[in-house]
């Protein structure tokens, strides 16, 4: 019984990991049909930022209950520095490209990201772990969890409704929606196709960046520290759709609880269990669990 | 003379040129070059697959099979020739992309990127659990002999044994590829690539051709991985991981689809600019590598290949 419970909590908190992060890719293809391979690079500078900034916060021994906020701090400032640095800088000369030729684009600046995160911050590791310990533990049951743990799944599920909010519930978002359906008509129609572009990807990046922000304190930061994520990040949008948010809630506890079982029962199959999962649902359902098939253009 | 006969001629006169090379190069150049054209058989199976229009980031998939099957036969079944271990590498590669093709054949784009990614991210999965095959160590490969002559002889022909056998392979492949580019399901490719419906319309089968095309580029990268497990000695599970299916797009993009001779450039190009870049700036070596694909997407999307066939065309 509690094995069952340990899984079920074990994957609910991989999967909060996994929605913040795979939201901002989906959101991202969404709205700009870019499949942004440079997100789990993203993702690190997000880890690297807040263990650079929270790490100097607790040394100057200011506040350690504020370096929660700095966390999400120096990842919003990730997000709002790079995230229109790569848009405006690159993204844009290659918009109406081919989707696949967008992939290639996005794997340059994966490798572009990886060596200049080397260059910053070297080669070795950065630990912050005190955010983590701080809260200390929480009895379930037999089982003892961190309490931080539950922040990681408060921070997604305030993501979600935020996100849920800021797409049907405000102005803004019911232009992103115009953009995702037609483009070119939004354009005509008097709407800034540019700014949203801009908007979009900045949020994408800073999602991203608060991922990796939220797991600098759990993790020791290294090098290639998103390599890994991105392909994770890749299963969660397939699985649920590539651009459908419900989707990426989907499939990340999808993912999130199917991973934890793995772990649990048969740990030899942890690591390919995903993509196995991955594979059969685009083999039934060729364009994830919420979008449906398109048909084929003359 | 046809185009055929020149390309053919114009491959021949580039084997030879690395016959005559051979014993005047340093033995880490020959190890290089060998690299090099392992790497380009790979990239020569994606050429073919971008002429479909796809996009595979799974080729690591093929490349660590070739590899492994190459490994496990050497090791398990003692088969001792370098020959026989590259067949086995491109008959267990193309077979495995026999049995996916069923599946892939049918996903076009985005979606045949992916899952060709998760497919390669499974077989890493698995290799790294399984302890028979080395876990994460992988093992090693010590094939004895090339064409019956021995590769651990100091002095005579054996020393070369390896380059000869990825000099041929490559040889081999490319005026093979070159054949079936001009044939007729070579030319239904790019017809599949710029409309499919209207293809089905004239009566041939979209999902045969590019299951034959997914089967043959299997089979190069399934070569490429055993040449390259012969020349190394060694095989772990990087070579399913996806950063190596992406080097391999890296130099499909950079050689473009022109010519069945660019991939081989192109990989070589690679090689040597990584030699280079690792002696001095070992940090930035990804940096160089994306900024490189970053500026041939945007400014030569045909590829590296296509400037000389743009002054070719210049002066005709």
């Amino acid at each position: 019984m509690s094995t069952i419970l340990a899984v079920l909590v074990d994957g609910v908190i991989y999967a909060s990991w996994l929605f913040i992060i795979a939201a901002g890719l989906t959101i991202i293809y969404g709205v700009m049909r870019i499949l942004n391979m440079a997100h789990g690079s993203l993702y690190a500078l997000g880890a690297y930022a807040a263990a650079s900034l929270a790490g100097a916060w607790l040394r100057a021994g200011l506040a350690p209950m504020a370096s929660y906020a700095i966390l999400v701090l120096s990842a919003v400032l990730v997000g709002v520095t790079v995230g229109p640095l790569i848009e405006r800088g690159l993204l844009r000369y290659t918009y109406g490209r081919d989707e696949v030729v967008l992939v290639l684009v996005t794997y340059a600046l994966f490798l572009i990201i990886e060596d200049s995160v080397k260059l910053v911050w070297g080669v070795e590791s950065y630990f912050i772990s005190e955010p983590y310990s701080l809260l200390g533990n929480v009895e379930l049951g037999a089982l003892s969890y961190p309490v931080y743990s539950g922040v990681l799944v408060l921070a997604a599920v305030a993501v979600g409704v935020a996100l849920r909010y800021g797409i049907y519930g405000t102005r803004y978002g019911k232009l992103l929606i115009a953009v995702i359906h037609d483009r070119e008509v939004s354009a005509t129609l008097g709407i800034n196709v540019n700014r949203i572009y801009l908007v979009t990807f900045t949020l994408g990046t800073t999602l991203a960046a608060i991922g990796g922000a939220l797991t600098a304190p759990t993790v020791s930061v290294v090098p290639g520290m998103g390599v890994e994520v991105i392909v994770l990040a890749f299963a969660v949008v397939v699985i649920g759709g590539l651009g459908s948010m419900p989707g990426a809630a989907l499939g990340a506890l999808i993912v999130g609880l199917v991973r934890s079982a793995a772990v649990h029962f048969f740990p030899q199959v942890e690591l390919f269990s995903i993509y196995v999962v991955m594979a059969l649902v685009l083999a039934i359902r060729p364009r994830g669990l919420f979008v449906a098939a398109e048909a084929r253009k003359i | 003379m046809s185009s055929f006969r020149r390309n053919t001629l114009g491959l021949g006169a580039a084997l030879a040129a690395l016959a005559v090379a051979a014993p005047l190069v340093p033995r880490w150049a020959l190890f290089l070059v060998v690299i090099s054209l392992a790497k380009g058989l790979v990239a020569l199976g994606l050429l073919l697959l971008m002429r479909t229009g796809l996009v595979s980031f799974g080729q690591g998939l093929y490349f660590a099979t070739g590899a492994y099957a190459a490994g496990v036969a050497a090791n398990t079944f003692h088969l001792g020739d370098g020959v026989i271990l590259v067949l086995a590498g491109g008959l267990a590669a193309a077979a495995v992309a026999a049995v996916l093709g069923l599946l892939l054949a049918r996903y076009r784009a985005i979606f045949f990127a992916m899952l060709s990614l998760a497919f390669s991210m499974i077989l890493y999965g698995l290799l790294v659990k399984t302890s028979a095959l080395g876990s994460t160590d992988g093992f090693n490969v010590a094939p004895k002999t090339v064409f019956g002559l021995s590769l651990s002889a100091a002095t005579g022909p054996g020393r070369y044994g390896v380059y000869a056998l990825a000099a041929l392979c490559a040889f081999g492949t490319a005026v093979a590829v070159d054949r079936y580019l001009r044939s007729y399901l070579g030319r239904l490719a790019p017809a599949v690539r710029d409309n499919e419906l209207r293809v089905e319309y004239m009566g041939a089968s979209v999902r045969n051709v590019v299951h034959l095309n997914l089967i043959i580029a299997g089979a190069l990268a399934g070569v490429g991985g055993a040449v390259t497990a012969l020349a190394v000695g060694h095989v772990d599970p990087e070579m399913a991981y996806w950063t190596t299916s992406g080097e391999f797009v890296f130099v499909a993009i950079l050689s473009g689809t022109a010519s069945v001779a660019a991939p081989f450039a192109g990989a070589l190009l690679l090689e040597l600019l990584r030699s280079f870049a690792y002696e001095h700036a070992p940090n930035t070596w990804q940096l160089v590598m994306g900024s490189a694909m970053l500026a041939v997407i945007l400014f030569l999307p045909d590829g590296l290949w296509s400037v000389f066939r743009r002054r070719r065309r210049a002066a005709a």
